[in-house]
């Protein structure tokens, strides 16, 4: 007996077009496949308990910070100070060193995970290529508490002597590298938020680019490619899944918070230079949550967090709409459905 | 199939079986039973959480503490103040802990009347990072209040050279380190400011989390003390023990007698007892700047916070026995960590306030 | 077909300086980690010792040690991963194979912005949600706030990863009469099976890193806790508290956990990836 697969959009099994629900009856009590009915059902529970967990997280930051948006409105957005003393809230300073902080980590973290994955999929021997996975996949795992001792006691220096003195005098006639060097600023930041997500990308797109099809390489390697040009055909194949990878990145660059206060600075300033201190939203709540013990400060405190989910939105949409710009064009991706 | 589904199996078994030993070796280490954190035959357990600075000091009255009395298991996790004053009002702990004493509004947000016990004394230091300068630099209050103003930038002022005659100071930038998280350390440290400065108090004020002029922020008292160690050219304020750990330099102030004292031990408790004859009756109070000829201006009271009337009598009785315990055998071991103990004078006056916890309106202590 | 010399030449030398620079890549990436692991066990390794593994932490100058924070840190893993694992891979396989249309889309979303929220709003999401009510710290609290910042991370790894099973496979048991359910989860997940690991291996690694939401959640102890209505120690948490304190014993302290959290979550990698390797 052959079971027909209930999602194929028909009048019999209920479905319309884009997975809809037509008829529910149909879709719902299909004949002769409860197990079907059951098996979707029951992942549909978990996807809404997700939804409504995010929701209730959501309904709460909203709440507790409506005292703080009717007395700043969208003033907040555009304030610069910050000062628990005089209740003075302002979030400009936070969501510049967040975004920025979150680029330059991208910048590096980007092409350097590619390279270690492309280099353990397509190119080191097996034997070479299970322990370097395992390691750099180790480095996801350090607290992010030691992240930060080890950036003050060994990045941040290392910084202050050998690159930032190069980086301005190559490059001080740009406003990105001028100003006093000391090691402890957006640019430290940013290269320890870096060093942070690589992994991550990295042991993704590494499972993305194994899970590509050897015909295509073999295909590619058969029509005379160099072994850079057949990976780059692996690569167009895995877009979808390296742009899922970029995503897991950024999302734990944007939130990371002890690794990231304890090197950036912690002062609330916008600052052309990339070596002066800054501050991010997820420091600053870390920094000043829980002592903040005056409702304003509290709310406006809770008005960042939200402000940071707001962010965080722009910045997937603006990946997500990146990524289909660029794969629009390209063919055979290595989707199943 | 079925062999290698057997296989996975006695695998999984084999893994387990030394986590099982680990678990049994450990076992042996444990005090007691106690489910709940109910009273009853077996252990008692009480939960107190806050301030970062005593941390290490209460660990070790928690552990002399639990040899002399084993079916006590009390823990302490350090939130930071403003965290233990929550959780108190909370009720999620037994006690809480504080450096700098609630203000008014928090005490009202609490759902019974809430007692300060004083537990020991600590400094906050300036300390510098500055090579090739081997003695300790003096500073006088308005010339601190005007460095971390931003107003005195360079090294070699003329302000800070006439503190420090014969000092080869560099002619570099002063590189400010303050507290980017809220402190009690900062509340003190900027308390202290903002008396001996006007300047100060009208520009920025005393406040766990200020808004500094100029600076960077580090996190927690370990946060600056790495950024000044690792950088040259900066300042910044720590704990005592701190800088004495790391082996920083520690400034001289000029207290309001006019003489520059160091921070040590003695100089600290003797803040505490030029000044325990204003102490309110809260036990609530500054001590920074005091007068007397020997007293470190910028000394701070760390604070246990309890409430004056405890629901649950058995663990009111511990709670109480161990903060008498504290007081008196516990300041012992403040000073090999490099905490100062309470001046005689302000134990009575502890001593009063604990033997007014009561439960259910008979006083805990007989 | 293009062979003409110069830009064979070409071709072939953009071959050579790439696979130079991604195994540049790949020796930087190591090296990094090199630096990192050698600075912690040049802090920490004179630490380590047997009765640093068995005891209980203890007062500055006395020794002691995280048996009962490493512990405490298995047992939250355990319990974050048993709510976490099985959330996110069923949200995840219900974005894979019914994921057209605006729920799923809406999911999906939340699930990306999820990855970013910091771990400190989850803690104090579930300190409001658990612990206030509760007027109690414990261990499953703790567990839960772990677990849901395991749960968006797992999802969005396995749906991708069930994306990659090659449709030849879902056809060849579909055509097979095998029901989308049993195809789902007897053909397709075990095929996805070791991406899937490295997706809950990434969301293990990540939480057991985290201190934050443990502070307001599992609480901390000096003790031994098996139960799950107790406060409970945690590596993270102990490390934090080392680490913050001004002294170099309980800083060797630090370190010398750090390298016992690696090594356990090295090992924790090792097993699962044992378990979830490829049989064909």
């Amino acid at each position: 007996m052959v079971n027909p697969q209930p999602t194929l959009p028909s009048p019999a099994s209920g479905y319309g077009a884009r997975g809809r629900v037509r008829n529910w009856r149909r879709a719902f009590v299909p004949t002769g496949n409860t197990g079907d009915a059951l098996f979707r059902g029951l992942l549909f529970l978990f996807a809404l308990l997700l939804l409504l967990i995010v929701a209730t997280m959501m309904a709460a930051i909203a709440a507790n910070s409506l005292p703080s948006i009717h007395k700043f409105g969208f003033a907040f957005l555009t304030g610069r100070a910050w000062n628990p003393v005089t209740g003075q809230f302002g979030a400009l300073p936070f969501i510049y060193g967040t975004l920025v902080s979150s680029l330059i980590a991208l910048l590096i973290a980007v092409p350097l995970s590619l390279g270690v994955a492309v280099f353990l999929v397509e190119q080191a021997p097996r034997s070479l290529a299970r322990p370097i996975a395992f390691l750099v996949e180790l480095l996801a795992a350090i607290p992010s508490v030691v992240y930060g001792l080890w950036g003050i006691f060994v990045l941040a220096p290392f910084l202050r002597v050998h690159v930032e003195p190069v980086l301005a005098r190559w490059f001080g006639w740009l406003p990105l590298f001028q100003g006093p060097v000391t090691g402890i600023g957006l640019f430290t930041g940013g290269i320890i938020l870096a060093i942070m997500i690589a992994p991550i990308i990295s042991a993704v797109v590494r499972d993305v680019l194994a899970a590509v099809p050897v015909s295509q390489r073999e295909a590619a390697l058969a029509l005379g490619a160099t072994r850079w040009e057949t990976t780059r055909v692996v690569l167009a194949n895995a877009a979808s899944g390296i742009a899922g990878a970029i995503i897991l990145g950024l999302g734990r660059a944007i939130g990371e918070t002890m690794a990231v206060t304890m090197v950036i600075g912690n002062r609330p300033q916008i600052s052309a230079s990339l070596f002066e201190p800054s501050y991010t939203i997820a420091s600053v709540i870390a920094n000043e949550f829980t002592e903040a013990t005056d409702n304003l400060y509290l709310s406006a405190l809770i008005e960042i967090g939200l402000i940071l989910f707001l962010v965080t939105f722009i910045v997937n949409g603006a990946a997500k709409l990146l990524v289909w710009g660029v794969t629009r064009g390209t063919s055979g991706t290595a989707r199943a459905t | 199939m079925a062999s290698s589904k057997n296989r996975r199996r006695m695998t999984l078994v084999l893994l387990c079986a030394p986590l099982l030993a680990f678990a049994a070796a450990c076992s042996g280490q444990r005090g007691g039973v106690g489910p709940g954190t109910g009273s009853g035959g077996g252990t008692l357990n009480l939960l107190g959480a806050g301030a970062t600075f005593p941390n290490p000091l209460y660990q070790k009255w928690l552990s002399e503490y639990g040899k002399l009395n084993p079916n006590t298991r009390i823990d302490y996790q350090s939130i930071g103040s403003g965290g233990g004053i929550k959780q108190i009002q909370a009720g999620t702990v037994d006690f809480g802990a504080s450096d700098a004493p609630m203000k008014n509004d928090e005490l009202k947000g609490a759902p019974g009347e809430l007692l300060h016990i004083p537990t020991v004394l600590g400094a906050v230091v300036i300390t510098y990072n500055l090579q090739g300068i081997a003695q300790p630099l003096k500073f006088s209050p308005d010339v601190i209040a005007d460095i971390f103003l931003g107003k005195i930038k360079k090294w070699d002022d003329p302000r800070i050279r006439a503190d420090n005659a014969g000092v080869n100071l560099p002619v570099t930038d002063i590189t400010v380190v303050h507290r980017s998280d809220g402190s009690g350390t900062t509340a003190v440290f900027t308390d202290y400011l903002s008396k001996i400065s006007a300047e100060w108090k009208e520009k920025v004020g005393a406040d766990k989390s200020p808004q500094w002029p100029t600076g960077q922020g580090g996190k927690g008292n370990e946060g600056v003390t790495g950024m000044v160690k690792q950088q040259p050219d900066t300042i910044g304020y720590v704990e005592l023990a701190y800088a004495m750990q790391s082996k920083l330099p520690v400034a001289q102030i000029k207290n309001s007698a006019g003489n520059f004292i160091t921070a040590s031990i003695e100089a600290v408790t003797a803040a505490a007892a030029s000044s325990a004859a204003s102490l309110p009756e809260d036990l609530r109070t500054s001590i920074t700047n005091p007068a007397g000829a020997n007293a470190y201006p910028i000394s701070s009271y760390t604070y246990i916070l309890v409430y004056k009337d405890q629901k649950d009598a058995t663990k009111g009785k511990a709670l109480v026995d161990f903060l008498w315990w504290g007081i008196h055998d516990g300041e012992k071991f403040a000073k090999d960590l490099q905490y100062a103990p309470l001046p005689d004078e302000v134990v009575k006056r502890a001593e009063a306030k604990i033997n007014s916890i009561t439960s259910g309106g008979k006083p805990l202590r007989q | 077909m293009n062979t003409s010399a110069p830009r064979k030449n070409l071709r072939l030398t953009t071959n050579t300086i790439m696979t130079t620079l991604t195994a540049a890549c790949a020796f930087f990436a190591v090296s990094i980690l090199v630096l990192i692991l050698g600075y912690i066990a040049w802090r920490g390794i004179a630490a380590i010792n047997l009765r640093f593994l068995i005891d209980t932490p203890k007062p500055v100058g006395e020794g002691g040690g995280i048996g009962n924070a490493i512990t405490g840190t298995l047992l939250l893993l355990l319990i974050a991963s048993a709510i976490g694992m099985p959330f996110g891979i069923a949200t995840g396989i219900y974005l894979a194979e019914f994921g057209e249309g605006g729920f799923a889309s809406l999911v999906r979303f939340v699930a990306d912005t999820m990855t970013g929220v910091p771990s400190i709003v989850v803690g104090v999401f579930v300190y409001t949600l658990i612990v206030l009510p509760m007027k109690q710290f414990s261990t499953l609290s703790g567990g839960l706030a772990l677990a849901l910042i395991m749960i968006p991370i797992v999802t969005r790894t396995t749906e991708e990863m069930i994306h990659l099973v090659p449709t030849s496979l879902r056809e060849g048991a579909l055509a097979l009469g095998a029901p989308q359910w049993r195809v789902t989860m007897g053909v397709v997940l075990p095929a996805a099976s070791s991406g899937i690991a490295t997706g809950a291996m990434l969301a293990i690694a990540r939480v057991s890193g985290e201190t934050a939401p443990l502070l307001f959640t599992a609480f901390g102890s000096r003790f031994f806790n098996w139960y799950l209505d107790q406060p409970i120690a945690s590596l993270t948490v102990q490390i934090y508290n080392y680490a913050i304190s001004p002294y170099d014993e309980w800083h060797a302290q630090a370190w010398a956990a750090t390298l016992v959290l690696m090594t356990l979550i090295l090992v924790i990698n090792i097993t699962v990836r044992f378990f979830t390797r490829r049989k064909f």
